[in-house]
């Protein structure tokens, strides 16, 4: 592979990500061409097809002038990219243990337990522990709505359900409210509660948390522990995810 | 599932509710000020309040609750009549004099921080440096700033609350705000008579007048030092239904007081800054973004702009020129460092929380309402009046190649004067040491918390863009001073105003408070300060946008150049845990009402 791009016609539209050669079309990011290319970043608040939110910092890399999220920064051609490296690696696992300690994530509890992207991506970046002291934050519960249930708890905040009920569902059922660590998931309802929104069960934003969120009730628990999604595959296994939002999974799957 | 307005509950309620969100949006159609009025009238934002705002302003109900709950000074729980918030900053902070004055006021009042007491008469608590550093220890009382509070002021003030004396009956010299100016340069010597600088300008024409201020190199006053020429110019070439200018009157900087004195002294210089550069890139409307600690200089901006209407100096057709119409608008934040923050500042001009949005694409070419918009600093608009009126090489003359002109510092800190002293670029923190008659010093803080904490060693560095670049602030610490409870100081107010939006600011910022915590109070092991070290390198490095890029530099620096704070606090073990047994009863001592030896654990 040259490393001189003057002398390199085809480097006009490709980068490279830890020294694998990768072509991009005018307008993607580095996370689009990656992904299209077969070369895993890990993410968390990156699906494709909702507009990329630049918020987990799970897809953290280095370019040649420094870090950058790979899910929000344009591809540009040349770009030398360090994605799969130790160093980077150890930051996404800090990271994700911050994830962890933010919240209440009780992992064997948790009915999402298997299918949770937060949890895989623990084991894939070889997390053992939260490491730092957890927050034990108080956070609400919402179980106002027939169908679903929304836990607080669990949520690490990736917008994924903002953004696709805006987008997809074309509602605008969720949003941020609050500053800093105090930031959490409101519901755009005159009461605030879920039974007031017009969220439906048949709504990718019902679907779409990577964590257990937000849960179709009475479905509990019906693909055994060890059956599970992430039982099956890796988390780096690509496309993976786009078979899971878009509808109910059903028990035989 | 709707609530009915007929509801005899509610109905006068609502019906008040209603006219006032109409009277307002109409006299000012901004989010923040409609909420502002509800919270002054009604002490807090109610529930039914949100529904009628966003009913009345056609945004989701969401969007407002999420708006109240971002910003420091909305409150969904009701506030006292007496809403006392002391500034928590090392400089015109309530421990500014060595003794805890919030305390004291609580202790008079019968009050707990961060509370409102059961009468309803009073609530107190602590928010971020309100910018009044050079007058020592000051508060905010429904919003006005009140300064160098010492003791006695604060009994006296217990006394006026506790006898329900309107603000108007307090001693009117507690509100007095002065200048402080020390030493003026380039840009202090005098305020702009209004319309010189236009005149010139309209003589040279839009594209001269950019080329003038391209060839002065003037450079961002606000911090991050990007070339304004080049900034009005990629402005100018975008493409777009309308351009739009902002000043960024925000000044959220712990130590920076210097646009408070600019947008007091110095408006018309200000409003002409602006209105050059309407000129230069094309825009019809500016914004000036006053943050809601300078409320209290609303009524003064107000008044210079209506002169200038008045003047011809703002409106249509300005200086009888054809075509050439701009007018200012201002809008008040409402407690939120992080508005500061370019793009965060336009989200919150849009009506919406402060969050930093995704760059690229800038502000130059997708700003307020996704339009070409330009956002300076107050300083940065007042250089570009001057620079058309007298010149780029006027300018140029002053400072450096890469460092052109002068630049306003706002200094306080541990010595006699502190205030506005405005240098040459290039001057070295030894000669600023030596005119503010520092004679200490054992560390300074340059450019805020934000900025570089330097040691004794270093003060023959020199201000400018390529050593030691600032803002504007200049804390000075002398030998007395605890510098590691300066950057638990300064963990503490990044930890407060991380917007939350990305994971390594959001809960890094706090870890790194907790971390500094467990130091200071005595429970810290050398693996806490490698855990910090770590930490805080993540945070720097992965934040999403700047405050969380430079939330870790205290720590950082003070890690570097002054180990033995920290140190000095270690026990030496190889481990000690985070969690405190004694701590952990807080909650139980004080619902039983406890604090014997008994109710403690050692
Ligand atoms: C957290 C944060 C706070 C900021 N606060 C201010 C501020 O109060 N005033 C200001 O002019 N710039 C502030 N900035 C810098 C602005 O983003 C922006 O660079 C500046 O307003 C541009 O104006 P200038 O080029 O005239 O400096 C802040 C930046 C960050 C990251
Ligand atoms: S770095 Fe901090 S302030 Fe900036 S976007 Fe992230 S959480 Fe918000
Ligand atoms: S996946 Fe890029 S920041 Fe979350």
């Amino acid at each position: 592979m040259s490393t001189d791009t003057k002398q390199n016609p085809i480097a006009q539209n490709t980068i490279t990500i830890d020294g694998q050669e990768i072509p991009f079309l005018a307008g993607q990011t580095i996370m689009d061409a990656a992904l299209a290319a077969g070369v895993y970043i890990p993410h968390l608040c990156h699906r494709q097809g909702l507009t990329p939110h630049g918020s987990c910092k799970l897809c953290v890399v280095d370019t040649g002038s420094g870090s950058a999220s790979a899910c929000t920064m344009p591809a540009v051609a040349g770009q030398r990219i360090s994605n799969n490296t130790p160093a980077l690696n150890e930051v996404r696992k800090t990271i994700t243990q911050m994830l962890f300690i933010e919240g209440n994530h009780i992992c064997p509890s948790c009915e999402k337990c298997g299918d949770c992207t937060l949890q895989a991506m623990a084991y894939h970046l070889g997390m053992l522990d939260g490491h730092f002291p957890q927050f034990f934050q108080r956070r609400e519960v919402d179980a106002s709505h027939p169908t679903i249930m929304l836990d607080r708890d669990r949520c690490i905040l990736c917008e994924l359900c903002v953004r696709a009920s805006r987008e997809v569902d074309g509602k605008n059922v969720f949003a941020i409210a609050g500053r800093g660590i105090n930031a959490h998931l409101v519901v755009n309802s005159v009461s605030g509660k879920l039974v007031d929104s017009d969220l439906e069960t048949s709504d990718m934003a019902a679907h779409i948390c990577p964590v257990g969120a937000i849960l179709i009730k009475e479905h509990g628990y019906e693909v055994p522990i060890g059956q599970r999604t992430f039982d099956l595959h890796q988390v780096s296994e690509i496309g993976l995810e786009k078979t899971i939002p878009t509808k109910v999974r059903q028990p035989d799957e | 599932m709707s609530i009915s307005s007929a509801d005899s509950n509610f109905s006068n309620m609502t019906d008040l509710l209603r006219s006032i969100i109409s009277r307002v949006y109409a006299e000012s159609p901004h989010l923040l000020h409609v909420l502002y009025v509800l919270q002054r009238q009604f002490l807090h934002i109610s529930d039914e309040a949100i529904r009628e705002v966003a009913a009345h302003l056609d945004l989701p109900t969401s969007q407002v609750d999420a708006v109240v709950e971002f910003y420091s000074f909305f409150h969904k729980i009701p506030r006292g009549r007496y809403d006392i918030l002391f500034s928590n900053c090392t400089s015109c902070g309530y421990l500014a004099r060595g003794v805890d004055l919030m305390a004291m006021l609580g202790q008079q009042l019968g009050i707990v921080a961060d509370n409102t007491r059961g009468d309803g008469l009073v609530s107190m608590g602590q928010t971020s440096c309100i910018g009044m550093c050079d007058h020592g220890a000051a508060l905010l009382v429904n919003g006005m700033p009140i300064v160098s509070l010492n003791a006695a002021m604060i009994a006296r003030i217990a006394a006026l609350v506790e006898a329900e004396t309107p603000l108007e009956d307090w001693p009117a010299g507690w509100f007095q705000v002065d200048d402080n100016i020390r030493v003026s340069g380039l840009l202090l010597k005098d305020d702009l008579s209004a319309g010189t600088g236009l005149r010139a300008m309209l003589t040279h024409g839009a594209a001269d007048t950019l080329s003038e201020i391209i060839q002065s190199n003037l450079r961002g006053r606000g911090g991050a030092g990007f070339s304004t020429g080049m900034k009005w110019q990629l402005c100018r070439e975008a493409q777009g239904a309308a351009h739009y200018v902002v000043c960024n009157a925000d000044e959220g900087e712990p130590g920076t007081f210097k646009d408070r004195v600019l947008l007091h002294s110095y408006a018309d210089s200000l409003f002409e800054g602006m209105t050059v550069c309407a000129f230069a890139v094309g825009a019809k409307q500016g914004y000036l973004y006053l943050r809601g600690e300078y409320r209290y200089l609303l009524p003064h901006l107000q008044s210079v702009l209506a002169r200038r209407r008045e003047l011809g100096l703002l409106g249509v057709d300005i200086l009888g020129q054809p075509g050439f119409s701009f007018d200012i608008d201002i809008v008040v934040g409402a407690g939120a460092y992080i508005c500061g923050e370019e793009s965060a500042l336009i989200e919150s001009l849009e009506g919406k929380r402060g969050i930093p949005r995704v760059r690229p694409p800038f502000p130059v070419t997708h700003g307020y309402r996704g339009q070409p918009t330009v956002v300076n600093n107050v300083e940065t608009f007042i250089a570009a009046a001057h620079i058309v009126l007298r010149g780029s090489a006027w300018f140029r003359a002053v400072g450096t190649e890469k460092s052109a002109g002068s630049k306003i510092l706002s200094i306080s800190g541990d010595f006699a004067a502190p205030g506005i002293y405005e240098y040459p670029f290039d001057v070295t923190i030894w000669q600023v040491l030596d005119d503010c008659g520092a004679k200490d010093a054992q560390a300074v803080q340059v450019g805020g918390p934000s900025g570089t904490l330097i040691n004794s060693a270093e003060f023959d560095r020199r201000l400018g863009f390529d050593d030691l670049s600032t803002g504007g602030s200049l804390m000075i610490f002398s030998q007395a001073r605890d510098l590691l409870a300066v950057i638990v100081n300064f963990a503490h107010f990044f930890a407060h105003e991380s917007c939350g939006f990305c994971t390594p600011c959001r809960v890094g910022t706090v870890l790194l408070k907790n971390g500094l915590d467990k130091i200071a109070g005595g429970h810290g092991t050398r693996h806490d300060l490698d855990e910090m070290q770590r930490l805080a390198t993540l945070v720097k490095c992965r934040s999403h946008c700047g405050l969380g890029q430079t939330a870790a530099n205290p720590i950082l620096d003070g890690l570097q150049r002054f180990p033995q704070a920290f140190e000095q606090r270690l026990v030496h073990r190889d481990f000690e845990p985070h969690f405190d047994l004694d701590a952990a009863l807080e909650e139980a001592r004080q619902i039983s009402h406890r604090d014997d030896a008994a109710a403690h654990i050692e």
